[in-house]
């Protein structure tokens, strides 16, 4: 058993040093040449620009720069785990080609592309190449000192160099094959983090700074997410406020002009009519209120999350567990993020997971909050699968907050969500 | 009988006092902030307070927490409290002491003269009044999965709601029209089938229900 596992784990990085050696080969062999052309043309296609031509033809050649930058990239993620995030512009539409060309160039990504082939077609080549360079090198030692060396060494004083080692007959040939036994040993250690090394180069040249793009890229999404969802829900208050409590008002104010006009003639029927504006104006204040709970709950801004979270507890037709450890009060954006989220969690647990208990716990530790949701229902809960747990978490990264979902089939199913955020 | 109250609109203590007043209630005191009305229970003692949960300075729940303290002062001090919004976890923590003399409505309450005005006679004389909203939400909450509450008639339903909202036999055989002694006989079923135990005292016959309704599962 354990010699099993030795003799799989021995295979298992033979093939991990091998792939290495071959990827690294292709990567120098395939992708040099096509370095080289592309920075060959970028160049010529730049110095034609004064004549006009290098408009036509720069954005066509860096467009293949960036397919190449693209596919290196994809390589690093897949190969190696290296990532490289790519930030380019966006090209203004239906522009002229000079508009094109210089956009393009003043784009910092495509100027890191363009960089970058000089310093892909030198020093990436040669770390590109140095696994499979390691790993061919020790098998010519071992052909060496098998015999070949008889290729090389035909007479006395005919000296073949392997590397250091001079190569004059049988025994010095063993050596070669001695050397060649210790650069496999090093080949095995080290060529997947060579390759590693040449995606690493490639990062410090294409990438840029790559956490501010990162930061960027995510900070333009959660906030277009924001700018929607409260698009979204401005609308929706409006719409409800149009067709619940204004209408109401305006079915109130006309029943108590007519009630001015009766009240002399038909004070029977007057009496009618105020009772019916008392029950629109009760129903108005009805709607008003469940209006306002859906912006900013009451006990939310008197209380602050646990309370409004016990309030909400409350509400729902199954015993829900409420703990809460808070220090102090978040900032009311994150309060009131966080109270929706537990909302709509809390809202799906009931409809969907067939449970009959639920458990919420509210704690701030290391600068985070963070809220569980479990229930013991039946579990296959999905991220997106039309279960409200994708608005959630959408809503969420709005303050870089983050959501996980455990539910496996048969449950029971949990769901966390965490909010970097400060106390007072 | 005289009345501290505390509300922070102009509008709407404006209008209480006046509808209080033209109930023969003596104002004692009409405050707009949670500092004043400490003061104000403090030196007037009065017989009910009626108080916005809401108040200045901090527009929080200031005016709950002000009563709550003034319970703590004087035990059974009778307090009603009034809110845009109510809340199960509130009605909890005004009827924790198990005291009475504790009332807590929605607002739009007032709309109904007579009948707020019998919920503030009903604390100050001791006893309870819980806005419907409130028992329906426990009832609501309850009722899924509560055997016993699950073997009670309609009618019996209706009953047990009216004496939750802390109303006395003869104000519920009058707004379902029926004879007191209807009612009664509902009463004694509805605690023989929740196991309750059946008192003559009004006010321990609501407190007990409540205590029901809100027990946890």
């Amino acid at each position: 058993m354990n010699t099993d596992t030795k003799s799989d784990d021995f295979r298992d990085r033979a093939k991990a040093v091998l792939l290495a050696g071959v990827q690294g080969l292709v990567l120098a062999l395939v992708v040099l040449p096509c370095g080289i052309a592309f920075f060959a043309l970028t160049l010529v296609s730049l110095a034609l620009i004064p004549l006009g031509i290098g408009l036509v033809t720069t954005p066509a050649v860096l467009t293949g720069v960036r397919a190449l930058a693209d596919a290196r990239r994809r390589l690093a993620a897949e190969w190696c785990g290296v990532r490289i995030p790519a930030v380019y512009q966006p090209l203004p539409r239906g522009a002229n080609p000079w508009a094109r060309t210089f956009a393009l160039l003043r784009d910092p990504q495509v100027r890191r592309d363009a960089l970058w082939l000089p310093v892909d077609m030198t020093a990436g080549f040669v770390t590109a190449l140095l696994p499979a360079v390691l790993l061919l090198f020790p098998v010519e030692g071992f052909m060496l000192a098998a015999g070949m060396w008889r290729a090389y060494v035909h007479g006395p004083g005919d000296v073949y160099w392997y590397a250091f080692v001079p190569v004059t007959g049988q025994v010095s040939a063993l050596g070669a094959g001695a050397l060649g036994a210790v650069v496999l040993v090093a080949a095995s250690r080290f060529a997947p983090r060579l390759l590693t090394a040449h995606f690493r180069l490639t990062r410090a040249v294409l990438g840029g700074d790559a956490e501010l793009a990162e930061r960027v890229r995510v900070l333009t999404e959660t906030r277009q997410d924001a700018v929607d969802t409260s698009a979204a829900e401005l609308r929706r208050i409006e719409r409800d406020l149009h067709d619940g409590a204004q209408a109401r008002l305006v079915a109130m104010g006309m029943d108590l002009g007519t009630v001015e006009m009766l009240v002399e003639q038909d004070p029977a029927q007057a009496k009618k009519l105020i009772a019916q504006a008392r029950r629109n104006s009760a129903e108005a204040l009805e709607e008003l209120r469940d209006l306002v709970r859906g912006i900013h709950p009451p006990v939310l801004a008197e209380r602050g999350l646990g309370d409004a979270v016990r309030a909400l507890a409350l509400r729902l037709p199954l015993p829900v567990e409420v703990t809460v450890e808070l220090s102090g009060r978040a900032d009311a954006p994150v309060e009131s993020a966080a109270y929706f989220a537990v909302s709509e969690v809390l809202t799906n647990a009931v409809k969907h997971s067939g449970a009959d208990r639920v458990w919420v716990d509210v704690h701030h530790t290391d600068g985070r909050l963070r809220v569980s949701v479990t229930d013991n229902g039946q579990g296959g809960a999905a991220i997106g699968a039309g279960s409200g747990l994708a608005g959630v978490e959408r809503r969420l990264g709005t303050f870089d907050g983050v959501l996980a979902l455990g539910s496996p089939v048969g449950g029971p199913t949990m769901v966390t969500m965490e909010i970097p955020c400060v106390l007072s | 009988m005289r009345v501290v109250l505390a509300e922070d609109l102009f509008l709407l203590r404006d209008g209480l006092v006046r509808m209080l007043e033209a109930f023969g209630f003596e104002i004692a005191a009409a405050v707009e902030s949670g500092p004043e009305l400490t003061r104000a229970l403090a030196e007037v003692n009065p017989d009910v307070a009626v108080v916005d949960v809401r108040l200045p300075p901090t527009h929080t729940d200031e005016g709950l927490q002000c009563a709550l303290a003034a319970r703590r002062a004087r035990p059974g001090l009778p307090v009603l409290v009034l809110s845009q919004h109510v809340e199960q976890l509130y009605a909890r923590e005004l009827l924790a002491d198990g005291q009475g003399g504790i009332g807590y409505l929605l607002k739009d309450r007032v709309f109904d003269a007579e009948q707020f005005i019998d919920a503030v006679r009903r604390v100050a004389a001791g006893g309870t009044a819980m806005d419907p909203q409130v028992i329906q939400q426990l009832l609501s909450r309850r009722s899924a999965g509560d055997r016993p509450l699950g073997r009670l008639t309609p009618r019996e339903v209706e009953v047990l709601e009216l004496m939750a909202q802390g109303r006395s036999n003869a104000a519920i055989a009058a707004q379902l029209v029926v004879t007191e002694r209807a009612i009664a006989k509902h009463t004694s079923n509805i605690f023989a089938k929740l196991g309750l135990e059946v008192s003559d005292d009004d006010n321990r016959r609501v407190l007990a229900v409540l205590a029901y309704l809100d027990r946890d599962r």
